[in-house]
């Protein structure tokens, strides 16, 4: 056992109001630079929708991440070590500025400048790449809220997986939103694409980062990222990426996507795991069995052989306190609220997402699901708008089985709290039905609803 | 171990592992580095500042969110939320972070190439300024020769909008705009000159600061709140209130939610935490939205109504409600409430017309024989112990009249409201609709008593009939059941209208009344601009406050009303009102109604080609008939309903002077002069040169780019320059009777129009003078807000770079300028202002039983403050501006601050505020408290509040209580006093007062009316309860005067337009598609702000949309991201085309405040550059909100007024040529 810590995030998308506020200001500390016009270490995609980079996820396109060679031993989906190198100078798998979008400004000065003329002066838009005058044609965000849907949402690779099911029509409307950072996996592609040893994880907390004056531009990490969270700027000529704002979290700041989330739905914590269990467990075959593989590699930072061992490889004491007390741990393991986003990219990601339980049933609900009354709660999950199977594509590599739990889970607290809103007696049946008692409900309630600063980060 | 992909590779890494500084793992996999890390050092350089600056944005948006500014090396470089918020209590979540992606985008704007670094002015303007300056040898002579000169008029209004802005000196900017102002009160009158600025609660003293020198020389402050069309005019009339609402954490505590035409997440982001959270806690969620929306995502259920019928869902609703929680079983809880509450026990009369029955006047003391003036407005109810009338405490008569003293509360004593008289006779009522089926009148039957020689019936009894609850034994016309779809307003009626499903309908509304029920009364309804826009928003929301006021909802945390449209709640509302509106030295100032002040000097006047009567009920007596809207507009005027500016078509300066000429008092020498003729009013001939508005001044807004509904007749009557419009004036059949119609409508009617913006907006380049204004990160001032109890600062980060300016600083500068200029050319004048009846005094008496009487109509000579505007004189020192702006002025000693109706003293604070921001030496201020910094003004706003100042809140508990009779001890913090240096630090939660209407103690969370529900407060309103029945004559008139279903306007029968859902042929001769055109509030701008910022243009889709449905755009062969055109009478639109299965077929969104500033190419159909959102929409005003001088429908400043909704309006779409050109 080799035990290390690691900084781990947990989002919870049934609160994700969408707002881009986290985009906003990580890209204002961050991004706002020449070369990095079009990079959002932070984005959030409306789901059904492309992405971003569009179609990131689709990884027989882009091939990133790992697979298992014949031998069941874990490969570079990109291509084994040595390809990599013998394609250093060509490399195909790399998304092209029109996946992102070309960024571009406007005239401004026009508004200023125009000579007394015959009609209103307007600022056009004009490339950030090119310096012309441009057709505005894709953004960093272009299909928010289902825009253009029937035409663009098709191409969503999880929605591709299960189309049949799903028709993007007005009565069956249904999104949530995705935000995304850097993943700060235990088994980082990146990492491991990168030829010049220019990318690392930081062995104290597990954030991974490019050493700046190493990089070397070869861009293998883009490639190896499954993600797409590694950038190219294209004025330095070097990867950047999301660093987990380390020079904040360092000084007991909590990243600045998490501390200006005004869903405050983001939760950061310490997480302990056993280094030399990450690789067996990305190799379980079964893509299914990943996200219970990924637990395993986890640590009960309560277990005193896990302290005493902490101990051991110089982990802080501090440090042991704040897994002990770690609201990730928590959601992943005592409440089991939270899952991987694709565990089948095998690369062990840690920053871990609660679905959304999108409680509405049907607008033409002639017989509705009361999502309160305890009698139907889970013959609802069923009948969610956002199909169960979407979700499990997204967290449990297209298994429905833990997805439903977590929603069952959230819809027994809502019931179980109901009862004690109204003044009522609360009833234990409820939280047994799921697999906790009552205490552990409203512990959760006031992780998810109450969810305090201090108690967050 | 397992290993890497393969024997070579693991090699080659091996090999790797020896050169590199980091830890490679045993497995190859992954690299470990510790040390080493100069190559990160750029990530810790970028982070490093130098300071953290508290500040907010002061943008209408309710926000009033604390941040953190980030300056380093003296440069801005971002901003974060603050988390410092004081706790809440812990029993529910925080209110840290708010913010949202536009704020957190706001420092782009500093630095940023659509920054105003330097005074603008349209350049032939200056050329011809420059010119005659020189010749004349005097600014005011300059400018008077440029305005008059038909010529040089026409050369730089007709240049409006269209560049050739040249860079001029503060200096010079000054002296033209203090030379028109000087100008205009000298030839036109001070009325002509007016100011724009909403919202001060968004920056109370960069609002305080621009009003205050327009109400000092006499200008008109134009209103907002109703001009907006947030004003849910509803409120008034049921509440006597204007907006009172709970803050955001109080939505924690309901556990029934309906968000009905309000988008939270969108629209209320930093809030909607509370909304997903309480979730956790069991409360159900229903979203009413015609379109899949981000709110929707959070519903347990999601209701589609056809946009602008929800008022036919609520009544349905109603009808479930009063059916099985009043009926067939009665709920104690709410009988309870309703008896004690509300008007549903007041008796009504009746009188016989045809053989049926109309609901008439509330029955009052004055009908049973008492004396008095104030026993018209005694209403009686009927008390259950013997049968007989009573007049209870509380109603209006009690609220003024020496011997209601102790006996305004609504303390019932022994007295058992009845609510219903049924078990004796009964009568046929005929009562109105609009729903387009039958012959507009339903026929009901209400339970009857004789009292005395009056027919009455209850309130109660009448709603029954209305909603079509039947009863045994009453005549009439009534539902077999819920699925009976023809008579109003069962569930399946509704279904017809609204689309939603009528079981659903059904259980939804038993959902909400169960839950009160269970609760306690904590159901609630977030109701917003999505219900609220409407022409006939008014009859929406009170069938939607029906909802939460039947079932007890009303005056309960987690219960009742949330309106949130507008930034409306100034917390330190008194302070804020008396030096806006400088009453600290001359009262009363002229405030006007934004919405009656375009619709006339725009000229949207000229083209409605209906009468007035098509809102009238067939039920009415034809008050409208064969008038106009505009008639109606002056008939309020002149009967001193509603304000009036420019007020005479003379110089209210002179005609001062000619009353003391005449050796007359004002009162009759002006009622003397209108009644022979020789005088007129203003609107009554709004065309005519000498009634226009001459200088107008924004700031805190983008009129033209934002709230200007008819933006294209904005841009051709009121500026003169080239437009869009394409509608017809009226015809002569349907023309105004008595406000002159000249055949040439004037184009051009300001000579000036100055604004003064950070950033460049559809306002500044049509201005004629441009002045740049300091940022929100630039200065210092107050915010508060609606959504939150706190009141905190703007601070600067830096000082206002290039040569921008605070509005505080610019202000002062025009008013010295002006004071210079006014010494000689004015000198002191008298003023004479003609004030309307106002809300919250006995002006309230002037009309009995809302009655109208028209001296024009009858003869008679009027009576000022009775069927007149009140006539007061003002003496104003003109050289003197400047110097009283500064300083804090003497009538605040000797007169207080009133706040509704409620008299605070406020002599004990002058020595405070002389103390903290020192005293004036020397000038007419000497010795007074100075307010020459912007943080003085900041200081005596907090200092002359209740809600900021715990001795006046004390002190105003204490006067109420004298009143009412009851006691509101403890509910202020007496000792406690905010200043500003407080709000800097950190927000601070206000204390408890007396101007509003819930309570904070003990920190509790605000909600609306707890004061009154708790302490037994009347409302303001004529029974001092809430209002479900309203008896003025022009709500009978427009068969309002109970709630009632009305549907959008039909504008194909109004104005021609195509017909809903039909092809509409395109100009060019293409089909197109005819649908509904709504603006709601947009993700990635607040109004028009942020909608110019490079973030969130690159956010969304970098320019103009409109969202349809696929649907729709199959019909117009529109595919996703295609450019079309928007065309209606009203002007034109091109954007490009959004498609999406989330909207509803045969609706479209143009979100709102997409301006013309960025990436707006040519329109095909017009030729000229595409226009804002508003060039598609117009005024339409609807007349019952011109009611004024009676009880809770009079008018008070932005409290009621005419809305300038827009929703109703329809476009046809078609796709246009892809090659666009700028």
């Amino acid at each position: 056992m080799r035990i290390m810590a690691q900084l781990a995030m947990v989002m919870n998308l049934d609160k994700c109001i969408g707002c881009h506020t986290c985009s906003v200001t990580c890209k204002q500390a961050w991004t706002n630079r020449a070369g990095t016009e079009y990079v959002w270490f932070n984005n959030v995609e409306t789901r059904p929708g492309q992405g971003y980079p569009r179609t990131y996820q689709d990884q027989d396109k882009w091939k990133g991440g790992w697979e298992l060679n014949r031998r069941g031993r874990l490969k570079l989906k990109a291509g084994g070590r040595l390809r990599k190198l013998l394609t250093i100078f060509a490399n195909p798998l790399m998304p092209s500025i029109n996946d992102y979008y070309e960024p571009w400004t406007y005239d401004y000065d026009r508004l200023f400048s125009a000579p007394a003329t015959e009609d209103t002066p307007v600022a056009r838009p004009r490339s950030l790449i090119s310096g012309e005058p441009t057709k505005i044609t894709w953004s960093a965000n272009w299909d928010d809220d289902l825009a253009g849907g029937p035409e663009l949402a098709p191409a969503d690779p999880v929605l591709r997986k299960l189309s049949d099911q799903v028709k993007l029509e007005f009565e069956q409307a249904f999104m949530f939103y995705l935000p995304r950072i850097c993943e700060h996996c235990l088994n980082p592609s990146c990492v491991a694409s990168c030829p010049s040893g220019a990318m690392y994880k930081r062995a104290e907390d597990g954030i991974v980062l490019v050493d700046q004056d190493r990089c070397r531009g070869w861009r293998m990490c883009v490639t190896g990222c499954p993600y797409k969270k590694v950038y190219f700027n294209h004025r330095t000529g070097k990867a950047e990426k999301c660093t987990f704002c380390y020079p904040r979290v360092e000084v007991g700041l909590p990243t600045v996507c998490s501390e200006t989330c005004v869903g405050r739905l983001r939760y950061i914590g310490i997480i302990l795991y056993d280094a030399d269990k990450v690789a067996e467990a990305a190799s379980v075959p079964d893509e299914k069995d990943l996200y219970e593989a990924q637990k395993g590699v986890l640590l009960d930072p309560h277990d005193p052989e896990v302290i005493a061992g902490a101990r051991a490889a110089g982990i802080p004491e501090d440090w042991l306190e704040a897994a002990r007390s770690s609201p990730i741990h928590k959601l992943i393991f005592e409440f089991g609220v939270a899952l991987p986003l694709h565990p089948e990219y095998r690369t062990m990601p840690m920053v871990w997402y609660i679905p959304p339980l999108s409680p509405v049933v049907d607008i033409l609900a002639k017989t509705g699901h009361d999502g309160e009354d305890a009698g139907n709660l889970f013959g609802a999950i069923d009948a969610l708008r956002i199909p169960v199977e979407y979700l499990a594509e997204l967290f449990t590599a297209g298994d429905p089985g833990p997805v439903k739990g977590v929603l069952n889970r959230l819809a027994a607290m809502r019931s179980y709290m109901r009862r004690i809103n109204l003044g009522q007696t609360p009833d234990e049946s409820i939280a047994t039905a799921v697999g906790m008692n009552g205490r552990q409900i409203e512990d959760m309630h006031r992780l998810l609803a109450l969810a305090p600063y201090d108690e967050r980060y | 171990m397992t290993g890497m992909d393969g024997p070579v590779s693991d090699a080659l890494l091996k090999l790797g592992r020896h050169l590199r500084p980091g830890t490679v793992s045993e497995d190859l996999r992954t690299l470990h580095q510790i040390g080493g890390r100069q190559g990160d050092v750029f990530y810790r350089d970028r982070w490093s500042h130098d300071k953290v600056v508290r500040s907010t944005h002061g943008v209408n948006c309710t926000g009033s969110c604390s941040w953190k500014v980030y300056v380093k090396d003296g440069v801005i470089t971002w901003e974060a939320q603050q988390t410092d918020y004081p706790s809440v209590g812990g029993d529910r979540p925080e209110y840290e972070p708010r913010g949202c992606p536009r704020g957190a985008a706001f420092s782009w704007y500093t630095y940023s190439p659509t920054r105003v670094r330097f005074p603008y002015a349209r350049g032939v303007l200056v050329e011809m300024y420059r010119e005659a300056k020189a010749r004349l040898g005097d600014p005011v002579a300059a400018w008077a020769e440029i305005t008059t000169d038909p010529v040089k008029r026409r050369r730089y209004q007709s240049g409006r909008g269209k560049g050739g802005l040249v860079r001029v000196t503060w200096d010079e900017a000054t002296e033209i705009i203090a030379a028109a102002h000087v100008h205009t009160i000298k030839t036109y009158g001070p009325d002509r000159v007016a100011g724009f600025s909403p919202i001060p609660a968004m920056s109370m003293a960069s609002h305080a600061v621009g009003a205050r020198f327009v109400s000092l020389i006499g200008g008109a402050m134009l209103s907002f709140y109703d001009w907006y069309a947030d004003l849910p005019v509803a409120s008034p009339q049921v509440f006597g209130d204007q907006t009172d609402v709970p803050e955001s954490a109080d939505w924690w505590d309901a556990s029934y939610l309906m968000l009905w035409g309000s988008n939270v997440p969108v629209t209320r982001t930093p809030d909607a935490h509370f909304m997903a959270e309480a979730r956790y806690r069991g409360q159900k969620v229903v979203v009413l939205s015609p379109d899949y929306s981000d709110a929707s995502k959070f519903a347990d259920e999601w209701l589609a109504p056809n946009p602008g019928t929800d008022g036919a869902l609520a009544m349905a609703m109603g009808h479930v409600i009063l059916k099985e929680f009043f009926v067939d079983s009665a709920t104690p809880a709410f009988t309870d409430y309703v008896k004690r509450f509300t008007d549903l026990p007041f008796l009504v009369r009746l009188r016989e017309r045809d053989g049926a029955y109309l609901p008439d006047k509330f029955l009052t003391a004055a009908d049973l024989g008492q004396e008095g003036k104030e026993a018209a407005f005694a209403t009686v109810l009927l008390d259950a112990r013997t049968g007989e009338p009573v007049v209870p405490n509380g109603s209006l008569a009690f609220r003024y009249a020496e011997e209601g003293k102790g006996r305004w509360n609504l303390d019932l004593g022994e007295v058992d409201p009845l609510l219903t008289v049924q078990g004796g006779e009964a009568v046929p009522v005929a009562l109105p609709r609009f729903d387009g089926l039958g012959d507009g009148v339903l026929q009901r039957g209400v339970p009857v008593r004789q009292v005395g020689e009056h027919l009455v019936t209850t309130v109660y009894d009448l709603m029954l009939a209305q909603y079509g609850v039947a009863r045994d034994g009453l005549p009439g016309r009534w539902p077999a059941g819920y699925d009976d779809a023809a008579e109003p307003y069962t569930p399946a009626w509704q279904e017809a209208f609204t689309g939603v499903p009528a079981v659903a309908a059904t259980r939804i509304a038993r959902e909400f009344a169960r839950n009160a029920e269970q609760s306690g009364g904590r159901s609630m309804i977030i109701m917003g601009a999505g219900t609220n826009h409407w022409f006939h928003s008014d009859t929406i929301y009170r069938s939607f406050l029906a909802l939460t006021t039947l079932t007890g909802c009303q005056g309960v945390n987690g219960g009742g009303w949330a309106h949130y449209v507008g930034q409306e709640k100034c917390r330190p509302t008194t302070g804020w009102a008396q030096l806006a509106a400088a009453a600290d030295w001359s009262r009363p100032p002229r405030q006007m109604i934004g919405t009656a002040y375009w619709y006339l000097h725009t000229d949207q006047w000229r083209y409605d080609t209906f009468s007035a009567d098509v809102v009238s009920s067939s039920l009415g007596d034809g008050a409208f008939t064969g008038k106009s809207t505009a008639d109606l507009l002056s008939q309020s005027a002149r009967l001193g309903w509603m304000p009036s500016y420019p007020t005479f078509d003379r110089n209210p300066l002179d005609l001062a002077d000619e009353a003391a000429a005449a050796g007359q008092e004002v009162g009759p020498y002006i009622t003397g002069e209108v009644t022979s003729g020789r005088l007129g009013f203003a609107c009554e001939d709004p065309d005519a040169p000498e009634n226009w508005p001459r200088v107008l001044t924004v700031w805190r807004a983008n009129l033209l780019g934002s709230s200007a509904k008819g933006n294209e007749y904005f841009l051709r009557h009121l500026l003169g320059t080239d437009s869009s419009v394409r509608a017809e004036e009226a015809g002569p059949e349907q023309r105004p009777s008595s406000v002159a119609w000249p055949e040439e409508a004037p184009r051009g009617k300001l000579d000036l129009l100055l604004s003064l913006d950070f950033r460049m907006t559809s306002t500044t380049l049509f201005s004629d003078i441009v002045l740049p204004a300091a940022t929100w990160y630039e200065k210092h001032d107050l915010s508060s807000t609606d959504m939150h109890p706190f009141v905190h600062a703007f601070t600067p980060a830096i000082d206002p770079p290039w040569q921008t300016r605070t509005d505080f600083a610019a202000f002062h500068a025009i008013a010295t300028a002006f004071s210079a200029l006014a010494k000689t050319h004015l000198g002191t004048r008298t003023d004479l202002v003609a004030v309307p009846l106002l809300h919250d005094t006995p002006d309230e008496l002037a009309n009995p039983h809302g009655r109208v009487r028209d001296w024009r109509v009858t003869g008679d000579v009027p009576t000022p403050g009775v069927d007149f505007p009140k006539l007061v004189t003002v003496e104003r020192d003109y050289g003197a501006v400047a110097d009283k702006m500064a300083a804090l002025g003497p009538l605040l000693e000797r007169l207080g601050a009133t706040t509704k109706g409620l008299t605070f003293d406020v002599s004990g604070e002058i020595g405070r505020i002389a103390r903290m921001n020192g005293t004036v030496r020397g000038g007419v201020a000497d010795g007074r408290p100075s307010l020459a910094r912007d943080s003085d003004l900041c200081e005596a706003i907090l200092a002359l509040s209740g809600t900021t100042n715990g001795h006046l809140a004390a002190q105003g508990f204490a006067t109420l209580g004298r009143r009412t009779g009851t006691s509101f001890e403890g509910l202020a913090d007496e000792h406690k006093q905010i200043t500003f240096a407080d709000t800097q630090a950190r927000p601070v939660p206000v204390i408890t007062s007396p101007e509003w209407s819930g309570s904070e103690t003990d920190g509790r969370r605000y909600s609306a009316f707890t004061i009154n529900v708790e302490h037994r407060k009347p409302w303001h309103t004529l029974t001092g309860r809430q209002h479900f029945y309203l008896d003025h004559d022009w709500m009978h008139e427009a068969g309002e005067a109970l709630p009632v279903y009305r549907p959008p306007l039909n504008m194909t029968a109004m104005f021609g337009e195509p017909s809903l859902g039909g092809s509409g042929i395109g100009d060019s001769g293409e089909n197109g598609v005819t649908v509904r055109y709504l603006t709601p509030h947009s993700k990635w701008s607040i109004h028009s702000e942020y909608q110019d910022n490079l973030l969130m243009l690159t956010l969304s889709r970098g320019g103009p949309t409109i969202w349809m449905s696929p649907a729709d755009a199959a019909k117009a062969k529109v595919r996703d991201n295609d450019w079309v055109e928007a065309v209606n009478r009203n002007g034109v639109v091109v954007a490009r085309a959004i498609v999406s299965h989330r909207m509803p077929e045969g609706t479209v969104y143009m979100y709102h405040a997409q301006e013309r500033v960025v990436d707006v190419p040519k329109s095909e159909t017009s030729g000229r550059r595409g226009g804002i959102h508003n060039s598609l929409t117009r005024l339409l005003v609807k007349p019952t909100h011109l009611i004024g001088g009676y009880a809770q429908l009079s008018f008070a400043f932005n409290y009621l007024g005419p809305t300038g909704n827009q929703r109703d309006e329809i476009t046809v779409i078609r796709r246009r040529s892809q090659e666009v050109d700028y």
